[in-house]
């Protein structure tokens, strides 16, 4: 059982390692805002922006903080596409579905991401590496199709493209496990 | 406090504007080049990053002193990455499309030995008897530019760039006028909302200004989001300060002493530089406490949106800015009587608030000459699409569809035919050739079936379904329907349900009249501008594009061979040449195989119809063929293994 500010959350024992550091770095970072409702968007992209994602237990320790009823909260919260409710993949792929990328074909290039990794849009990988998004529009228009990996904006994608772009992680990811291997053999 | 002996608030704004001159005339009169560099999201996506580097690293290496400036967007997105180079003793000189190879050659070819590099240009900014100026094409001579008149020449991180450009003199002139000889300026002018519904600014402005409430607000609408039109985005990237200028300008004049500038989630570099630029103006005296030795206080946050296009209409962006979800209300109360808070509150779109200085700066007579006498200024649109020259343009209002699409942008690439312009996004319409030659401007544009909306313009050719695009906008809007009205949360939903089954081939007769009444009693029974426009796009396209409705249903036929449940990819075994490859590699799901006689086939079962293999066969062969509907294809079987 866990107290905050004289709420119970409840403790469920499958809250891993990552929960606790959520429990720890949120109640701290709530001291800051105010308890205003109109506090509530600012302290949920706040909370997005350093977890990249909304877990259960932060919607509950928000609601708690502004006095509201956690239904509230993640009634709000789902409401707007910028928040998720599942850890990102270490590489983020969001696919641009904009008009013109549209026009350009760009569901062809989502397909692609989709069959090479084996998940859908809003989905992330079992092993957490990767997770494919949808957004709408980045303002490169002229650029269509395109694709965000990682912050770095991919202009004119094509379908081989993609391979080529996902076989680079899965041989920078080998490189370093050899590494880590050599390093290990060699102490 | 005696008025006579007191400094007005521009006499204390000018040691500002001589400071801001003083250091633009450092940069200009300098004896070393300048390199500006289009560093807004589109130039970043082109790779202006890595050039800049290259920039530095060759300046470096050679020991050559030349200061680099990055800037933001021209609009000129077709020729990303944009260098603008200043080396004295030449015209200021654009370059395109540069990549950090170019930008080597350029620092040893330039600025060594005085080679301007001729291949490399675009134009120069200047007339001169060297190198022809872009102004001589008509890309850049049909455009006027008001409010992007800065966009991609100053630095957005740097107030003072802005203030040596007459900046912020018209907010510091206009804190000593009377409000009402501002709203009469501004009234003059017949300057009409840029969000998309063309609504008197002036009017907006004088009902809160009028308001009885103390406590007024004023937000600026930057939730800009048409997937497909940037020019909010780019303004905001580019020139902060003009938007921010129009802001104090329309919080003095209502009275207001908290604005907000409500930013798209989706745009994180245009929400780092506004606030940048916010604290700038607020560093130098002009926002915040007494400004400019007056007793006007005024602050400005930014309040950053959450990926919601429902919440740019302004009712349910109030509603969000409040923590609420973003639902729209019923109007009136309109936000100038009830808004942010209950308080009288003015919402006008960042064009809107960019057009309020250069007004001021001539009046409102000269903003009036420009444009049309019911629409007066200047427009901007996101031409995207199969065009030449993709970009952001601001021309004036009234020159018709075909002058822009055609002589400024450039026409349509590859020698492809003209079939449509998709004008204002979801909320718009597309408009076939016999449209092309419509003035531009609010009221012609919506009798068209279009609308002005957020100035997103997609032109399409023959390769572009116009079933897919309706269906496309309706799958958009039918996503971000709030779920308030019946009609837009379930209709738009049944509406994407039989554009879905038409798109692949399952279309049923009598479905073209159930579209149509579907569309109208969405439209009736919707309460904000989403719901009321949701069915734009299929109502033009059937009205434009009926045959096309009808080969999809009774033909199973896509035209435009666009929408895959109804096309398929083949090779045509008499072009396909024995030993070539190169389809076989770059298949995704591997459905190319070899037949009996060793040529190339595609297993129908598994093609995704992605259309690499066109793309990959030697156009020497050109053996990739595209039909529909996907009977046409010969079945060939895979020849059994061993």
């Amino acid at each position: 059982m866990f107290f905050y500010k004289g709420m119970e959350v409840h403790y469920r024992p499958e809250i891993e390692k990552e929960d606790e550091a959520i429990l720890r770095d949120i109640g701290s970072m709530l001291e800051g805002f105010g308890r205003h409702r109109g506090d509530l968007m600012p302290i949920l992209q706040k909370i997005q922006e350093g977890h990249h994602y909304l877990a259960p237990l932060a919607l509950e320790m928000v609601a708690g903080h502004l006095n509201i009823s956690t239904c509230e909260v993640y009634g709000v919260a789902t409401f707007y596409n910028q928040f998720r409710f599942h850890p990102p993949g270490k590489h983020q792929i969001k696919v641009c579905l904009g008009t013109a990328c549209h026009v350009k074909g760009s569901d062809i290039i989502l397909e692609n991401f989709e069959r090479k990794l084996e998940i859908k849009a809003g989905e992330t990988t079992q092993d957490r590496e990767f997770s494919i998004d949808k957004v709408a529009c980045v303002g490169c228009c002229a650029l269509a199709p395109v694709a965000i990996v990682d912050d770095t904006v991919h202009g004119h994608m094509a379908p081989s493209k993609v391979e080529g772009l996902i076989l680079g992680f899965e041989i920078e990811k080998e490189r370093q496990r050899r590494e880590k291997q050599r390093g290990e053999s060699s102490q | 406090m005696n008025q006579a002996s007191k400094k007005s608030a521009y006499e204390i704004f000018l040691p500002i504007r001589e400071e801001a001159e003083r250091r633009i005339g450092e940069i200009k009169n300098n004896t070393h080049p300048n390199i500006y560099i289009g560093m807004a999201t589109c130039g970043l996506a082109s790779g202006a990053m890595e050039v800049k580097a290259a920039f530095e690293a060759t300046l470096r290496e050679r020991g050559i002193e030349a200061r680099i400036i990055p800037v933001g967007c021209l609009g000129h997105c077709y020729a990303e990455p944009l260098v603008m180079v200043e080396n004295p003793g030449f015209p200021p000189i654009l370059y395109h499309e540069m990549t950090p190879g170019k930008a080597k050659m350029l620092v040893k070819a330039f600025f060594e030995e005085g080679d301007p590099l001729f291949e490399y240009i675009l134009g120069a900014t200047e007339e001169n008897d060297l190198i022809p100026a872009v102004k001589e094409f008509s890309r850049f001579r049909s455009e006027e530019r008001i409010l992007m008149a800065h966009c991609g020449l100053i630095d957005p991180e740097d107030i003072y760039h802005y203030i040596a450009k007459g900046g912020y003199s018209r907010f510091a002139k206009a804190l000593s006028l009377p409000q009402d000889k501002l709203l009469g300026e501004i009234r003059e002018s017949g300057l009409r909302g840029r969000g998309g519904a063309g609504f008197q600014t002036a009017l907006k402005w004088e009902m809160v200004k009028n308001a009885e409430e103390p406590e007024r607000f004023v937000i600026c609408n930057a939730d800009e989001g048409d997937p497909g039109a940037y020019m909010d985005r780019a303004i905001l990237e580019s020139n902060p300060h003009q938007v921010i200028e129009g802001i104090a300008i329309c919080s003095y004049t209502v009275g207001a002493q908290r604005a907000i500038i409500y930013v798209r989630a989706e745009y994180p570099l245009a929400v780092k530089i506004v606030k940048r630029a916010i604290a700038q103006a607020r560093e130098l005296g002009i926002l915040g406490k007494e400004i400019l030795g007056t007793n006007f206080d005024l602050e400005i946050e930014v309040f950053q949106g959450s990926g919601a296009f429902v919440c740019g209409e302004e009712t349910a962006l109030i509603q969000s800015i409040q923590g609420e979800r973003g639902m729209p209300h019923p109007r009136p109360p309109y936000p100038s009587q009830r808004g942010l808070w209950g308080k009288p509150t003015v919402i006008n779109n960042v064009k809107t608030f960019g057009s309020i200085a250069p007004i001021l700066e001539r009046n409102g007579a000269w903003f009036r000459g420009i444009g049309t006498d019911k629409s007066p200024g200047t427009a901007i649109f996101s031409v995207v699409g199969s065009i030449v020259h993709a970009g952001l343009v601001e021309i004036p209002m009234g020159i018709t569809l075909r002058r822009l699409i055609f002589d400024v942008c450039g026409g349509i690439p590859k020698k492809k035919k003209f079939k449509a312009v998709q004008i204002g996004g979801p909320s718009g319409g597309c408009l076939p050739e016999e449209f092309l030659d419509t003035p531009i401007e609010f009221d012609s544009l919506t009798q068209a079936g279009a609308m002005m909306g957020s100035g997103g313009m997609v032109v399409m050719d023959e390769d572009t379904c116009m079933i897919d695009i309706a269906r496309y906008f309706v799958d958009f809007t039918q996503n971000e329907s709030c779920g308030k009205c019946t009609f837009c949360r379930i209709g738009t939903k049944h509406l994407l349900n039989i554009l879905e089954r038409i798109t692949k081939g399952e279309g049923r007769k009598g479905d073209i009249d159930l579209l149509e009444d579907l569309s109208l009693d969405i439209k009736e029974g919707s309460l904000c501008g989403l719901g009321k426009t949701a069915p734009n796009p299929v109502l033009t396209s059937i009205r434009y594009f009926r045959d096309e409705y009808e080969a999809h249903i009774n033909e199973k036929r896509c035209p435009a061979m666009m929408c895959r449940p109804l096309t398929a990819y083949f090779i045509d075994l008499d072009r396909c040449a024995r030993g070539c490859d190169a389809c076989v590699g770059s298949c995704p799901t591997e459905s190319i195989f070899t037949t009996s006689n060793r040529k190339k086939a595609i297993d129908q079962t598994l093609c995704v119809k992605c259309g690499e293999c066109m793309t990959a066969c030697p156009p020497e062969y050109d053996a990739v063929r595209k039909v529909s509907p996907p009977e046409l294809a010969p079945r060939i079987e895979r020849p059994k293994e061993g």
